[in-house]
C-alpha cells in the first residue's frame, strides 16, 4: 500500500488526463484511486472534482453506491469472509462472529493499529471450498470455528490471538 | 501479428496452427480457473514445470492452464492428453508419478482417480464420471481445453469460423437464425434473444450499442465467470455477430470487479482480437468495424438490473428506472441498446455455425439448447454443471450433484439468487404436503407431483411458482434454519437496494426488523400476516425487479416451511439448530471422551478430562458452534436453550466409557 504522499494531486491528475477527464469515466478514475492508495483520500476527491468538473455531492454519491470503494485508510491485512449463499449455509456466520471476537474488529471495520480491516463479500465464486476466508488475497477454505485461531496467526504472528 | 484480412485466411491460419501441433505431444491440461486456483492448483503447475524440465521433456510434453473443468469439488483437476486420463485432488507430490507414469509410459496412477461412490470403482475418464455423464457441454465445451490468453487455441478449436460464416450472411438472416434457435435470455428473464436483436436492429437512433452483462452478483453463482474466465473469446465471438446484425459498432463488456481474473483474460482476448483484425475498423476484411470496452463494476448488486447497469456505464449510480421505456429503444446514452448475459452470447456462435435446426433439437419445446448451473452448498459435487433444458431437477440433484453430503436430509434447493429466489422442495414430502394442507393450496390427500421432478424449462418452472434464475443453485440440508435463510436474504438485499423508491428502501428493513425478531425468539403470531403484507406491497409498488421480487424468499419459506416459523414465534425454538438466541448446546451420551472439543472451545466451558463424558457449562458458553463443528461422533447437540441442561444430565446418567460401550455391542 502507497501512503498518501504530496505527489497525490500530481498522481490524481494523471488518472484523470489518462481519461481525457471525461464524466463518464468517473467510476474508473475512483478505481484507479482505490487501487493506489487502497482508499479514496479526501483530497483526492476533491482534486477529481475540480479536475473533472463535477460536484463534490456527485463523487461522494458514486464512491459511497459502490462497494467497492472506500472512504477510510485500509488496515495492512484484509481479511474477508465470504457470506455468499453458499457458505452461509455451510455456517459462515460463525467464522465471521470468532474472527470479530479474536481479531477484535468489527466486520466493515478496521483495528486501531490499522493491522486489519474485516469485510465480509458476497460470493468469491470458490464455493467448494465454502466456508471460504480470504487473507490479502489468498484463500483458506472448508473452514471450522476451531480453526480461526489458525488465520489469527497468519495476520498476527506474535500476538497469536489469544488474547482473552 | 498480421491481421487476418479475410474468412480464407482465417481457415488457412486454423489449418496452420492444427498442422504445426504435434500429434505425438503430450498435453497436461490443468485447471487454473478461480477454484482450482483457491485450491492450490499454483503449486501443482509448478511441480509439473520443474518435473517436465528435470526429466528433460521440454517441447514433447506441454503444460496448458486451462479454465474452469467444472468438477471444483474435487480440485485440483488435470487430464492428461491424447489418453485423457482424469486426476483428481492433485497435490504437488502426486506431480513425479504422474509425469514418470502416465506422461512417460502411459501407465494409470489408479489412486488419483476418481472413485464414483455409487459402484465404488476408480474412474479413468471423464466422460466416465457420473458428475459429467449426463451434461451436454456446450458453452463450456473448450473450457478444459483452451488456455484461455491464447488466441491460436481457440482458432485451433474452430473459433470464430461462426463469425466468418455470419459476416457473408445478412443481418437479417442472423437475426432470422438466432429467432429460429429460440434462444432464451440467459440472465434469467428468459426473454428471446432473436427478438430482442430484432428490436434493436428497428429502434430509431444512432449509433446503436450491444453490451454484455457479467455483473454475476448472486452469490453461489459462477456460471459467467467462469465462461470469461475459460473462454473469453467465445463471448467476444458472440458480441461480434451480435454487433453486425443489429447494426452497432461500440459494445461494452461490463465485469464485476470482484472478478480479476476474468477482466484479466477478457482484456488480453480483446487485445489479440484487436491485433487479429478480428476487431477494429475491417473485420476479417468484411468492411464491417466493431470494437468493445470493457467496464469493471463498482460492486452493487443492482448494477445487474439492466438499465442500473447502463447508469453505472455512464458513470453515474447504478439506479434502476421504471422498465416502460424499454432499452433496445433508449438505453446507453439513451440510445438503442442491446444487453445480453455472457452465457448467451457465448451461445451465439454455436448457433450461427451450426445452425437454428441444430440448436433448437435440443431441449423442451419453450426452452432450447442447455443451462449452465452452479451447484453449491450443501451437495456432495459442487461445481458447475451444462445441462440440456428438459433434465429433471433430480437428475441434477442427485444424478449429478451426488446428493447431499453425510447422513443429512436434503431440505430445499435454492435458485434465482436473493432477489427472485426461490425454494424448490420435495413436495412429496409428508412435512411439505401437511403444510400445503393447512394452507389450502392442495386438498387433503391430494396426490402432488415433485417439484423436483419438473423439467428445466422457463415455463415449466414458472408456471410451477419457481424460476430458472440465472444458474446459482444453492442446495440446503437440514442444518439451515428456513426463518434464518429468508432472514439472510433480506439483509443482503437491504445492503444492496439502491435506496430510490420507497417500497424497497422500507419494506425491506421493516422485513428484516420483523425476521430479526423472531430468529431471536420475540416473534409474535401477527408477525406471519404482516410479513405477507409487506411482501405483496414490495410486489405491487416497486420500482424495479430487485424490489419487485425482494419477497419471495419470504413468501417461499412461509409457503413450504410455516412450521419452523411457529416453532420460532409460539415455541421459541429453532428446529435446525441456527438461530443463535434460541439454541443451547449439550453434550449426548455419543460422547467418546475425545475432549476436541474442550480444546477449540474459546470461552473453556467444556470439561471433564480425557476419556470422560465432556459437560458444557451453560453460563460460559457463547453459542460459538465451534464445539458442534469440529465434534466427529455427532454428540453435541443443539437443543433449545432451556433444554441443554436437561439434555446433559440424561447423557450423564446414560453414558458409559468407550471401552464398555465396545463389550456391550459385542454381547449384543
Amino acid at each position: 500500500m502507497i501512503e498518501p504522499t504530496s505527489s497525490l494531486p500530481a498522481r490524481v491528475d494523471q488518472i484523470v488526463a489518462s481519461y481525457q477527464a471525461r464524466p463518464t469515466a468517473l467510476i474508473m478514475v475512483l478505481q484507479e484511486i482505490q487501487q493506489e492508495y487502497s482508499y479514496l483520500p479526501r483530497e483526492a476527491i476533491e482534486r477529481v472534482g475540480e479536475r473533472m468538473d463535477l460536484a463534490l455531492s456527485q463523487i461522494y454519491g458514486v464512491a459511497t453506491f459502490y462497494k467497492a470503494f472506500s472512504l477510510e485508510p485500509r488496515g495492512r491485512h484484509l481479511v474477508s469472509v465470504c457470506t455468499g449463499t453458499a457458505c452461509h449455509v455451510r455456517n459462515s456466520k460463525s467464522i465471521l462472529e470468532r474472527l470479530e471476537r479474536d481479531l477484535q474488529v468489527e466486520r466493515g471495520h478496521t483495528s486501531a493499529d490499522r493491522e486489519v480491516t474485516l469485510e465480509t463479500v458476497n460470493c468469491v465464486g470458490a464455493c467448494a471450498l465454502g466456508p471460504v476466508v480470504l487473507i490479502d488475497g489468498k484463500h483458506y477454505g472448508h473452514l471450522t470455528v476451531g480453526e480461526v485461531e489458525k488465520l489469527i496467526a497468519v495476520i498476527r504472528p506474535c500476538a497469536c490471538g489469544k488474547q482473552n | 501479428m498480421q491481421p487476418i484480412s479475410s474468412p480464407a485466411e482465417l481457415a488457412e491460419l486454423r489449418s496452420g496452427i492444427i498442422a504445426a501441433r504435434d500429434p505425438n505431444h503430450i498435453w497436461v491440461q490443468l485447471c487454473a480457473g478461480t477454484g482450482c486456483l483457491a485450491c492450490g492448483c499454483e503449486p501443482v503447475a509448478a511441480a509439473f514445470r520443474q518435473h517436465i524440465h528435470d526429466q528433460g521433456l521440454e517441447g514433447v510434453v506441454h503444460l496448458k492452464l486451462t479454465g474452469c473443468h467444472g468438477f471444483c469439488e474435487r480440485g485440483p483437476l488435470v487430464v492428461i492428453q491424447p489418453q485423457g486420463v482424469f486426476y483428481q485432488r492433485i497435490t504437488p507430490e502426486d506431480v513425479g508419478a504422474i509425469v514418470e507414469q502416465t506422461v512417460k509410459h502411459g501407465r494409470v496412477v489408479t489412486k488419483l482417480l476418481y472413485r464414483d461412490p455409487a459402484s465404488k470403482t476408480r474412474v479413468e475418464k471423464a466422460e466416465e464420471i457420473p458428475f459429467y455423464k449426463k451434461q451436454v457441454r456446450l458453452v463450456l465445451r473448450s473450457n478444459g481445453l483452451l488456455d484461455p490468453t491464447s488466441l491460436d487455441d481457440y482458432i485451433a478449436l474452430g473459433g470464430y469460423a461462426a463469425l466468418a460464416k455470419a459476416l457473408t450472411m445478412t443481418p437479417e438472416g442472423i437475426v432470422d437464425e438466432v429467432k429460429r434457435s429460440k434462444l432464451r435470455g440467459r440472465g434469467g428473464g428468459g426473454f428471446p434473444t432473436g427478438l430482442k436483436w430484432e428490436t434493436c436492429r428497428r429502434a430509431k437512433g444512432e449509433p446503436k450499442y450491444v453490451i454484455c452483462n457479467a455483473d454475476e452478483g448472486d452469490p453461489g453463482a459462477f456460471m459467467d465467470r467462469s465462461v470469461l474466465e475459460g473462454n473469453p473469446h467465445s463471448v467476444i465471438e458472440g458480441m461480434i455477430i451480435g454487433a453486425y446484425a443489429i447494426g452497432s459498432h461500440e459494445g461494452y463488456v461490463y465485469v464485476r470487479h470482484e472478478y480479476p481474473l476474468a477482466v484479466k483474460h477478457l482484456s488480453i482476448a480483446l487485445g489479440q482480437a484487436r491485433e487479429a483484425g478480428l476487431l477494429g475498423s475491417d473485420i476479417l476484411g468484411s468492411g464491417f468495424g466493431f470494437d468493445i470496452g470493457v467496464s469493471r463494476g463498482g460492486g452493487a448488486f443492482v448494477c445487474g438490473e439492466s438499465t442500473a447497469l447502463m447508469a453505472s456505464l455512464e458513470g453515474k449510480v447504478g439506479e434502476p428506472r421504471a422498465k416502460y421505456v424499454h432499452t433496445v429503444e433508449h438505453g446507453l446514452w439513451d440510445k438503442p441498446s442491446n444487453l445480453n448475459n455472457v452465457e448467451t452470447w457465448a451461445n451465439i456462435p454455436l448457433i450461427v455455425e451450426h445452425g437454428a435446426d441444430w440448436f433448437a433439437s435440443i431441449g423442451t419445446e419453450g426452452s432450447k439448447g442447455t443451462k449452465v448451473f452452479a451447484l453449491t452448498g450443501k451437495i456432495s459435487n459442487t461445481g458447475l454443471v451444462e445441462v440440456p433444458m428438459g433434465i429433471t431437477l433430480r437428475e441434477i440433484l442427485h444424478d449429478i450433484g451426488g446428493g447431499v453430503p453425510g447422513r443429512k436430509k436434503f431440505k430445499a434447493v435454492q435458485t434465482g439468487g436473493p432477489s427472485g429466489g426461490t425454494l424448490i422442495v420435495e413436495t412429496r414430502d409428508a412435512r411439505i404436503v401437511h403444510s400445503l394442507e393447512e394452507a389450502g393450496e392442495i386438498a387433503p390427500g391430494e396426490t402432488v407431483t415433485s417439484l423436483l421432478d419438473l423439467p428445466v424449462d422457463f415455463d415449466e418452472l414458472t408456471k410451477a411458482g419457481s424460476m430458472m434464475g440465472s444458474g446459482g443453485m444453492i442446495v440446503m440440508d437440514q442444518d439451515s434454519c428456513m426463518v434464518d435463510v429468508a432472514r439472510y436474504f433480506i439483509h443482503f438485499l437491504i445492503e444492496e437496494s439502491c435506496g430510490k423508491c420507497l417500497p424497497c428502501r422500507e419494506g425491506l428493513r421493516k422485513l428484516h426488523e420483523i425476521l430479526e425478531r423472531i430468529t431471536k425468539g420475540q416473534g409474535e403470531p401477527e408477525d406471519i400476516a404482516t410479513l405477507q403484507e409487506i411482501a405483496d406491497t414490495l410486489i405491487d409498488t416497486s420500482l424495479c425487479q430487485l424490489g419487485g421480487s425482494a419477497p419471495n424468499p419470504v413468501l417461499s419459506t412461509l409457503r413450504y416451511f410455516r412450521d419452523e416459523y411457529d416453532a420460532h414465534i409460539r415455541e421459541k425454538r429453532c428446529p435446525a439448530g441456527v438461530c443463535k438466541d434460541l439454541v443451547g448446546y449439550a453434550v449426548t451420551e455419543a460422547c467418546v471422551g475425545d475432549a476436541k472439543c474442550a480444546k477449540v472451545c474459546p470461552t473453556g466451558a467444556i470439561s471433564g478430562g480425557p476419556r470422560s463424558l465432556q459437560v458444557i457449562d451453560q453460563a460460559k458458553c457463547i453459542q460459538c458452534d465451534a464445539c458442534y463443528q469440529v465434534c466427529t461422533f455427532d454428540a453435541i447437540a443443539r437443543v433449545k436453550r432451556d433444554r441443554a441442561e436437561e439434555v446433559q444430565a440424561a447423557a450423564k446418567a446414560a453414558w458409559r466409557p468407550v471401552k464398555e460401550r465396545g463389550r456391550a455391542e459385542a454381547r449384543a
